[in-house]
Parts: structure tokens; sequence; C-alpha cells
């Protein structure tokens, strides 16, 4: 009897423990990232980076070149990396502390410029590596250690759909909003991806796709009901959208 | 033959820049560097090079570090308060050992301050202005040619050493016009075999400064500091002039030594013998060169357009051996080269 493998492990995802926390959406955004490293043959030539969050050392998982870079500032640094290299493939991975707060600035006029790489958003509505603080993206009335009797938006203000704003801009070729709360949901998003990449491939320029996580942990739930509530709540007030896309099959 | 031309110090050093091979520019207009930064936007395209007019210092420095992580010779230029703003990227730069080149056209502050030239970013610029505890190569010019020709000598430093290279300039000697003898070279980066190029038929390259794990941090900050050493032995470099008989060694750089070299004229007139010690490497700091003339000088005297900054590292050079002086004007106050004559003839009196 001749044994199959139905399923391995993609070969640009290396052979290590993730320390994220169980049930976190990091892990399962890194496996599609590989699968579609694969699938395109990109390993030779791409270029990532790396946020500051808890996906700093996304290089330990993903076997392709990466740059750390300051906290929020990864669209600077993926707009060196591509202009300096535009033969490379190019993608940024970034948290909602890094994106929407601190590299609020970056990423906008990076998306103004329509640079030709791909940011990967994981939006998860809190500050994980810092301990669950509030992130511009946390929900009315979510309690984080910054915001101990829930977000309150008359001093805080409201979560920042940073797909709506971007989609304000003209230069952008892909703007889109998913999430990988369920099986299903994990092969849509992976579909997006595909198309974010092949934005980029194609010289379309700047795509982004922003990816609704689950944070148990600063969520305080467990794995299961975290899915449960980026699929009910989170994808409530950040709706689950194609804002635009430009790339042709 | 070598090509003379008239420019300003700005436009000479994006024209020495682009001749020593800078591959990408990224900048944010600010007075008095915006020379620089015009001269790049129309250069760096027609020679099919990068130019990004990028929306924040903070993104600049930012665009710089991927571009030199990329493996590309990378620049950016700016005035005193962006330079304030990229202290972060500069930080990173030293983490992560990459290496390129910013040139700060210093103005006076603190805060906004005026746009009158000053040399008050001495200390951020000589002791790592950002955090954690690193150095930067500190190369001062003092009119157009230099301008011109240190560009070169800051990309071979900087990928010699994998080190960020600043040349600390101020808005005098940017924004003057003087003749310059273009060069003529044919820059060669050496090979940077951890350069981010895709990770073709080898292991993945990481451009890091974030080590957790238990004393990673410390044995990278050991060696950092190692190379550190290295540096402070191999390349100081201090112009010395009318020193072999001096009494009184001014030490000045930049627009400063202008000033002196014009005030020892008219001392020497007078026949006072002084002379001076040009340090044209700020970090490293000429402390041998200086301290080689301590047998015979009687006093020193420090010029700088500053409340005294740089004095502090020529005090440290000195230890108690002979008075140090200093003179200097604050704000964007540029003194005469007859005020510096004078405090030069107040020092000779004292002696
Ligand atoms: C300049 C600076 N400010 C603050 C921090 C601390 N910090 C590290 S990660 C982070 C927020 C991360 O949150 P997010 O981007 O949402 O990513 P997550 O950890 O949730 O994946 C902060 C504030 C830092 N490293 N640098
Ligand atoms: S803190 Fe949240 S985002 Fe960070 S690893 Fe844990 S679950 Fe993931």
């Amino acid at each position: 009897m001749t044994e199959t493998a139905l399923y391995t492990r993609p070969q640009s995802l290396l052979d290590m423990d993730m320390f994220y926390c169980p049930g976190c959406g990091h892990g399962i955004v890194h496996k599609l990232i590989a699968e579609l490293i694969d699938e395109f043959d990109l390993r030779g030539r791409t270029i990532a980076v790396a946020p500051v969050g808890c996906s700093v050392t996304a290089y330990d998982y993903l076997d392709v070149d990466f740059s750390e870079s300051a906290h929020g500032r990864a669209p600077a640094v993926a707009t060196g990396i591509k202009r300096a290299r535009p033969d490379c493939f190019v993608f940024a991975y970034q948290g909602d502390g890094d994106l929407a707060s601190i590299g609020m600035a970056e990423i906008i006029h990076a998306a103004n410029r329509g640079e030709n790489y791909t940011t990967i958003f994981i939006n998860n509505t809190v500050y994980g590596m810092t301990g669950g603080q509030m992130a511009p993206t946390t929900l009315p009335g979510q309690k984080a250690s910054t915001c101990p009797e829930g977000r309150d938006p008359v001093t805080t203000g409201y979560p920042i759909r940073i797909c709506e704003m971007l989609n304000t801009l003209q230069a952008p070729a892909m703007i889109a909003r998913t999430m990988v709360d369920s099986p299903a949901n994990v092969r849509k998003t992976k579909q997006l991806l595909k198309k974010a990449f092949q934005c980029q491939l194609q010289g379309k320029g700047f795509s982004l796709v922003e990816i609704l996580s689950p944070c148990p942990v600063y969520m305080r739930m467990e794995p299961k009901a975290a899915m449960e509530h980026v699929r009910k709540n989170v994808s409530a007030y950040f709706p689950v959208k194609v804002f635009r896309e430009l790339a042709t099959e | 033959m070598s090509k003379r031309v008239l420019t300003s110090g700005n436009e000479a050093l994006a024209e020495g820049a682009i001749r020593a091979g800078c591959d990408c520019y990224f900048g944010y207009p600010i007075t008095p560097q915006n020379e620089l930064i015009t001269y790049m936007a129309v250069h760096m395209p027609r020679l099919k090079r990068v130019f990004v007019q990028a929306e924040s210092e903070v993104a600049a420095i930012n665009m710089v570090y991927g571009a030199a992580a990329a493996g590309k010779r990378a620049m950016t230029s700016s005035s005193s308060p962006g330079i304030s703003l990229k202290q972060e990227g500069i930080s990173y730069l030293a983490g992560a050992e990459l290496p390129a080149l910013i040139v700060n056209v210093q103005r006076a502050g603190p805060g906004l301050g005026s746009i009158e030239p000053s040399q008050s970013d001495y200390w951020q610029a000589t002791r790592g202005g950002g955090h954690g505890g690193y150095r930067v190569i500190v190369l001062a010019p003092y009119n157009a040619q230099e301008m011109h020709d240190q560009p070169a000598l800051a990309f071979d430093l900087a990928d010699k050493y994998r080190i960020p290279v600043m040349i600390l300039s101020d808005g005098q000697i940017g924004q003057m016009m003087e003749p310059v003898v273009l060069r003529e070279e044919s820059p060669c980066p050496p090979p940077k075999p951890w350069a981010l190029t895709g990770a073709k038929d080898r292991p993945h390259n990481i451009v890091r400064s974030y080590l957790p794990r238990a004393g990673l941090l410390e044995v990278h900050n050991k060696r950092l500091h190692a190379k550190y050493a290295q540096i402070e032995k191999n390349e100081v470099r201090a112009e010395a002039s009318d020193l072999d008989d001096a009494k009184i060694m001014v030490v000045a750089y930049g627009t400063s030594a202008r000033l002196a070299g014009g005030a020892i004229v008219q001392a020497r007139k007078q026949g006072i013998a002084a002379g001076m010690l040009r340090p044209i490497t700020l970090w490293p700091f000429p402390t041998a060169p200086i301290q080689s003339c301590l047998d015979r000088v009687k006093a020193v005297l420090v010029v700088e357009l500053s409340a005294g900054q740089m004095v502090e590292d020529v005090r440290l050079a000195v230890t108690g051996k002979v008075p140090v002086h200093f003179f200097g004007r604050v704000g964007g106050g540029v003194p005469s080269i007859a005020d510096v004559h004078e405090k030069i003839r107040e020092v000779a009196t004292s002696l």
C-alpha cells in the first residue's frame, strides 16, 4: 500500500513551534502566506517586513528574507525596499496598533503613493504584545487594560475603519477586509491574499488586506468564543468586504 | 581634466553623493537644506535612481532603512528639527548595522528656532541622538569642496563598518557659493551578503535589532562596541595648520573653523603664535591629535556656534594640562573674524 500525503507543511513555513497563544490568528495567517509564497514560487525573490507587535518574530516562522521595522514604520521600510528592488515581491505584516495608531501617517502615504507592495493587516482590536491595551480599533464598550471600564467613545473616539479611510484615496489597487473566524473564511482570506499578491505581481500598485483576527487572551475569551466574537461583534463594526480589486486573473 | 563649477554647498553635496553611487534618496523639505532635496529631485530620476519626497522625516529615515537593508547606497538629508525626528530611525539603523548617509545642515534651535546657521546639534550627532547607546560616524565639512567630497568617504565608511554616517554641516556652508572641483570616480561598494535580495539558493537573511533571548543582546552590544573601538583607532581625521610653533591651539570645525582661520591670520600678523586643529571627524573625535600638541601649546581656544558642546570633548582630551577657553555665539548668531581675533588676543594676554 502506498501512502500519499494529502497535506504537508508549506515549504516556506519553518518547522518551528510558534510562540503565539492558543487560538491566536497570527499563526493561521502566517500559514496562508507561506502557502501562497510556495504556490507563486516567490521564496527566492520575497522580502518581508515584520511589525512591532506579537508578530515581530514572524521571520522565525516564514523562511523568506525579512526586515524588522520600527513600530508603525513598516510602510516606509517597505517603500524603501520596493523602490530599491522593484523586482522583488515585498509584503509588510502589521497589527492594528502598529498600522492604525502610531503608523497611521506612513500607511496613508504609502497607499496614496500607490506603492507596489502588499500589506497584510491583522486587526485583533487590541495591543497584544504590550499586554492588552486599548487599540484604535477597540470596540465601544470593549474592556482593555487602559480602558478598564470598557472603551468610552466620548473620551476615546470610535474604532477607526482603515479600509474605508484608505478607500477614499485614488491610487490603491486593492483594499479588502476579511476574517479568519472559520475554515470557510480562512479559505476566502487566502483567495483575497492571492489577489493582493497578484496585484503586486502585475504592477498594479498598493494592496491591503485587513484580516479580523482573534486574540483570545486580550479579548478575554476562550479561543472558540473569540472566533465567535470576531464573527458576530467585530465584523459587525468592521464589515467584511472587497472595497476594490484591480488584479486580473 | 576635472571640471570646476561654482555651486552652493548643498548642491555640491548632492552631486557628490550622486557621484559616490547613491542609489536612493529620501527626504522632506526644510530650510536651510532645500537646495539638496531639490537637486536630488531633478537629478536622481534622470539617472534612473530612486528619489522619494517622504511624508515626514520619520518616513524618510525609515525608507533609507529599507533601501539600506536591501543592500543599496541610501541617504537622507534634513536640518535640525527634522534630524530630531530621524533619531528613532538612526537608532534602528545602528542596531541593525545598516550603512546609510544622513546629512544635517544645522540651523539654530531649540524648537523651531530659526533658519540661521548653528552648531548646536553637536551633542545630538556625536552622542547617538537616539536611544540605546550607539555611535554614528560624524563628518564635518568646512567648505563646498568638502561638502562635495565627503559623501564618498561617508558611503565607504558606512559600508566598511556597516554603520550610519552623518555629515554635520550648517546653513552657512550649505548655502554659500564656492568653486568646487567635481569628483571623477567609479564607486565600488563592497559585496553585501547580509542584504535582503530574496533568499534565492541561500538561507533567509534577517535584518533585525530585536534580540529578546537572554544574553544575545549583550553579545550584540559588545560586538557593536568592539567595532566602535576599531573605528576610533582607524578613522580619526583632523587637519592641523600653523601648529608647529603655536602657543595657542584653536579647535574649531565647519563654519567656526573658517572664522577661526581668518582670525589666526590676523593674530599671526601681530606676532601671536596661534594655530588650528580642525576636526574632520567629530566622532571618532581627534583626541590623539589634540594631545600630541599639548607639550607645545600653552592654551586651547574652542570656537563653536553654540554655548559650548565640542569643548567638552576637547577638555576630555586636554585633561587639565593647559587652560581650555571657549568662545561661541548661540541662537543663530555668527561672530565676525574680528570677534574671534579679539578672543585670541585675550587668550594670548592671559599666557
Ligand atoms: C515607539 C514604540 N512605542 C511603543 C512600543 C511598544 N509596543 C510594542 S508592540 C505595541 C502594540 C502592538 O499592537 P498591535 O500592533 O495591535 O499588534 P499585536 O501585538 O496585537 O499583534 C506597542 C505599543 C514600541 N515597541 N515602540
Ligand atoms: S497576545 Fe493575542 S495577538 Fe498576541 S500572541 Fe497572544 S493571542 Fe496572539
